[in-house]
């Protein structure tokens, strides 16, 4: 975005300043970028380039915009209803009725972005100069090396010097002398870009680099750069580990205690996920529809609303069915998955039955590049932490307020609670509603990340039980280890053995470790429960 | 008194008469035929399949508004699969035994068109599967009209190999865990080994049904494409698409440095993705709602009207896709060849079916094979543009014949590429068996 915006005044400075200048480019390349053959249209590109012209970056640009249309010979560049001529960048008024646009394949594109990118180099602006820097290093062609090397001498910061020089060695590997290929591969040795390992690779292919001492080097440099892309990998791994533990966590917190605290074998959990998923889709349209300029804040509001109706779901089934059944599992369990079945059509009567699309606000897509090539998605992050809050604010609820006390109370001691004057009934109803909330919450969350449908409960309330079961229920710091480690175990084996895998695997081994030991991780010990 | 008795007499006479003639007017408009519509409407696949009921509807109306078929009128009986396999096949029967449909247009995946196989055959009944597929069979009693291996999966291959498509040298092979990206990566593996790549540069990949988490296979594949130019194929099909790409997007693989190419992505599964930063990853159909010829236009414009006057979900963004196309083309074929048969009997319609032509929207003449039940089609492969439109960059010059058997699979060149006409097969194919 911010990259994207910095490029468009650049653009906008480098029209301005030589929108009066006097000389324009060459016509004939300007058509033959236009409507020749793609092998024409990438020679063209490179001749703008060579050029160094400051226009040519607005026509390159253009055309990579899909901005760039033709009315017989000319070729014009369009912005909504205003046009000017590609070469001479002069207005034209009124536009040509009928134009055609000028399609632009993968190949076009990536000799155009590097082809810009190349032309910044020399940019005053230093974001735009290390935004170009980044791009090049993914595309460099042999053809941009006299641009390199004039940005190399006017470049005065040593930061982006060093980077300059990376792509200088790179584009070296193929020519000059045996000690400038030396040279080269040497300084590539300190890259940690996932393109130095393929241009090494290409030197050390069969063919490629007859001298074995460059040969040599080239080896040394590729286990360099391997290893630090190994390191980059498992940082990689891990984030994604706990961003699925994450969502795991959140899943389950809800579970634990409705199921852990409190016993209740509640099938409809999934169903009040997705209850919490609606509910934020529900606030996105309103805000589409009342609100369109805040439309990005709208989750502020989803998320309590999301706690608030999932909550009273719960509270209305934990009074009308589910507290006829205490001290019942198998009845419970069976009330619960009926009302979850009625929950699931409910909602396919209101909203249909096909998925409905829940926008990410605008500052969660994309994400944070940690290393080259290892990005860090803001959605994940937002979850990661979301997570993390919510469990901070239960355990703080748990501990620190009355309610959780009456709550801890209840779950430990029911007849003695009642005995000292704990409305036991009441407390109940307020503890599930916690818990159903929280499921609302992992609903909100979810609806980020994947797709809302009546199903989406479905497909977590088999994990949500794993995460508690295996943590041990009756404890929350096991819900926690659990489904972190859940999530690591899973995504390390997926990457390992392939996602379908990954599943069985982790479903085997739960059931061996629930075998040896009943009562999950962390057991409750002593004389507390039984 | 006798005038006015005479008056009476006639009088009575021409209600009689016009009473008679509104009895045969309602005799003719209850003639009806039935025909059976099996899309999932509920469950993974209802983003994809719950369009091509609204298509087959629209076409039913369609000809019905011009007489019908044979002076009938199309009945439609939609019946709801919901995205479970076995489910399908217990739909097809009460479709052909209960409700006696005249045909049936249906399924998605190719575990369902598995599932309910056995049933058509068994029932001698007739499905028009309008999806691109693995290939690998022929019945008697379906017609393929979606497209065959050869006419897309392999020319998208050979262009991401070929210079203008990026030259691409090691492959991922992506896909979710069924029948049809198992076989369709079998036969590309051949195919792709029979170019001289070796096993090291092919990954092949699978994800369950329903997968949402694609972080680790976005950042396996960034990972592998470190090791030289490389190419993605995903046969990922369902919703899961749409976590996917949110993946690709959000972790920056952009097609000029890893093309994704996909075999069941559309302009449907692309709705509500935000495409901006997918700009440039392909997709390999025989038909593209870009595509510019004027039957095109009137496919678009017939079903952007459908869609405002029937309020469907999409009216405000009416989107058209290759198997929608695939369906409205099935359905006019079959109308074309039950009044050639002059019957709705299945054999007669299957015989008159062979070399059917019907002018389809993707601008060419499609043709339904004299023999193998599959139809010509040009393959057309698209980059997604930010609007989630597709910019034609490839296409072949003219209709391509299906090979439903592969080439690339060992044994096939024994094949016959005909179905087996003789008495429907005793034993149904062993392969039903459904994988979820």
């Amino acid at each position: 975005m911010i990259r994207r915006f910095l490029l468009s005044i650049a653009l906008l400075a480098a029209s301005f300043s030589f929108a009066t200048a006097a000389h324009a480019l060459d016509e004939a390349l300007v058509a033959k970028l236009a409507s020749g053959e793609s092998d024409d249209q990438v020679a063209a590109v490179a001749a703008l380039v060579a050029s160094g012209d400051e226009r040519a970056i607005v026509l390159l640009q253009a055309l990579a915009d899909g901005e760039v249309q033709t009315a017989g010979k000319q070729v014009l560049i369009v912005k909504g209803e205003e046009g000017v001529d590609a070469a001479t960048g002069a207005k034209v008024a009124p536009l040509p009725a009928t134009r055609e646009d000028v399609g632009v394949n993968n190949r076009l594109r990536r000799e155009l972005e590097s082809g810009i990118a190349a032309l910044q180099l020399i940019s005053p602006d230093r974001a735009i100069r290390l935004a170009a820097i980044k791009e090049l290093g993914a595309n460099a062609n042999d053809a941009m090396l006299p641009l390199v090397k004039k940005a190399i001498a006017k470049e005065t910061d040593s930061g982006i010097k060093a980077q300059l020089e990376m792509i200088e060695a790179a584009m070296e590997l193929k020519g000059g002398t045996k000690e400038s290929r030396i040279a080269a591969v040497k300084k590539l040795s300190t890259s940690s870009n996932p393109n130095t390992k393929s241009l090494l690779l290409g030197v050390l292919e069969k063919g490629a680099e007859s001298d074995p001492d460059v040969r040599l080097e080239a080896e040394a440099s590729l286990r360099a750069v391997e290893g630090r892309l190994a390191w980059a990998g498992r940082a990689g791994l891990l984030f994604s580990g706990i961003s699925l533990g994450s969502i795991l966590l959140l899943a389950a917190l809800g579970l634990a205690i409705t199921y852990g605290l409190m016993g209740v074998i509640n099938m409809a959990h999934g169903e009040l996920i997705m209850i919490g998923a609606y509910t934020t889709y529900v606030m996105q349209n309103l805000f589409r529809a009342y609100m369109p300029d805040a439309f990005d804040w709208y989750l502020a509001l989803a998320v309590p609303a999301s706690f608030a109706v999932a909550a009273a779901v719960g509270m209305a089934l934990e009074r009308s069915v589910i507290r006829w059944l205490y001290g019942r599992p198998l009845e419970t369990l069976l009330a619960t998955w009926g009302i979850s079945l009625m929950l699931i059509q409910g909602v396919r009567t209101i909203f249909g039955a096909q998925n409905v699309q829940v926008e990410n606000p605008a500052f969660m897509s994309g994400g944070i590049e940690i290393f080259t090539g290892v990005v860090f998605p803001y959605s994940r992050i937002v979850i990661i932490a979301f997570a993390g809050a919510v469990l901070a604010g239960m355990a703080l609820l748990l501990s620190r307020t009355r309610l959780g006390l009456f709550v801890r109370a209840v779950t430990q001691n029911r007849p003695m609670a009642a005995c000292v004057g704990v409305r036991t009934a009441r407390v109940d109803t307020w503890a599930f509603g916690l818990g159903s909330g929280l499921a609302g919450l992992a609903g909100c969350a979810l609806s980020q990340i994947g797709n809302v449908g009546p199903d989406l409960g479905q497909s977590y309330i088999v994990d949500s039980f794993l995460v508690v079961v295996f943590g041990g229920v009756g404890q929350l710091v096991g819900t926690v280890y659990a489904a972190l480690g859940l999530g690591l175990a899973n995504k390390l084996l997926e990457s390992w053995a392939g996602a379908v895998l990954a599943k069985i695997a982790v479903l085997a081994f739960i059931i061996i470790f629930i075998q040896k030991k009943p009562s999950g991780l962390f057991a409750l010990k002593g004389r507390v429960i039984e | 008194m006798k005038r006015r008795s005479f008056f009476k007499a006639a009088a009575l006479a021409a209600a009689l008469a016009t009473a008679g003639l509104g009895s045969t007017d309602i005799l003719a408009q209850a003639k009806t035929v039935k025909v059976g519509v099996l899309h999932s409407l509920s469950g993974t696949m209802a983003i994809s399949e719950t369009v091509l009921k609204d298509v087959a509807l629209m076409t039913f109306d369609e000809i019905n508004a011009k007489g019908g078929v044979m002076g009938s009128k199309i009945e439609a009986v939609v019946v709801d699969p919901a995205s479970n396999w076995p489910l399908f096949a217990e739909k097809a029967r009460q479709l052909i035994t209960q409700d006696k449909v005249a045909a049936v247009f249906g399924c998605w995946t190719s575990v369902s068109r598995k599932s309910v196989l056995p049933v058509f055959e068994e029932l001698n009944g007739l499905l028009f599967y309008p999806v691109q597929y693995e290939g690998e069979e022929l019945s008697k009693n379906v017609f393929y009209t979606g497209a065959a291996p050869n006419q897309q999966a392999i020319p998208a291959v050979e262009y991401l190999m070929s210079k203008e498509g990026g030259g691409a040298k090691r492959w991922v092979l992506l896909g979710t865990d069924y029948v049809y990206p198992r076989t369709t990566n079998k036969i590309l593996r051949a195919f792709l080994k029979s170019k001289g790549v070796d096993d090291k540069d092919i990954d092949e990949k699978y994800t369950p049904f329903g997968h949402s988490d694609y972080q680790t296979i976005v950042a396996d594949v960034k990972k592998f494409a470190a090791g030289g130019k490389t190419a993605v194929v995903s046969t990922i099909n369902g919703d899961s698409n749409v976590p996917f790409y949110k993946e690709l997007g959000n972790q920056g693989l952009k097609a000029t440095d890893v093309p994704v190419v996909a075999f069941s992505v559309g302009e449907e599964e692309l709705r509500g993705v935000d495409t901006k930063p997918l700009v440039g990853h392909l997709a390999a159909w025989n038909y593209f709602m870009s595509i510019k010829a004027p039957a095109n236009d009137a496919f678009k414009t017939k079903w952007a009207a459908y869609s405002k006057a029937k309020k469907l979900p999409g009216a405000d963004k009416p989107l058209t896709n290759d198997p929608m196309e695939a369906t409205y083309i099935g359905i006019h074929m079959w109308k074309q060849a039950v009044e050639k048969a002059k019957s709705f009997d299945t054999d007669k319609v299957i015989a008159a079916m062979s070399g059917q032509t019907f002018p389809a929207p993707s601008g060419i003449t499609s043709k339904m094979d004299e023999k193998n039940h599959h139809l010509h089609k040009a393959v057309f492969i698209g980059e997604v543009k930010a609007d989630g439109q597709f910019n034609v960059v490839w296409k072949t010059k003219g209709p391509v014949k299906a090979q439903p058997w592969s080439p690339f699979i060992a044994g096939n060149d024994k094949k016959k590429d005909e179905p087996d006409l003789s008495a429907p097969k005793a034993a149904p194919a062993p392969a039903a068996a459904p994988k979820k």
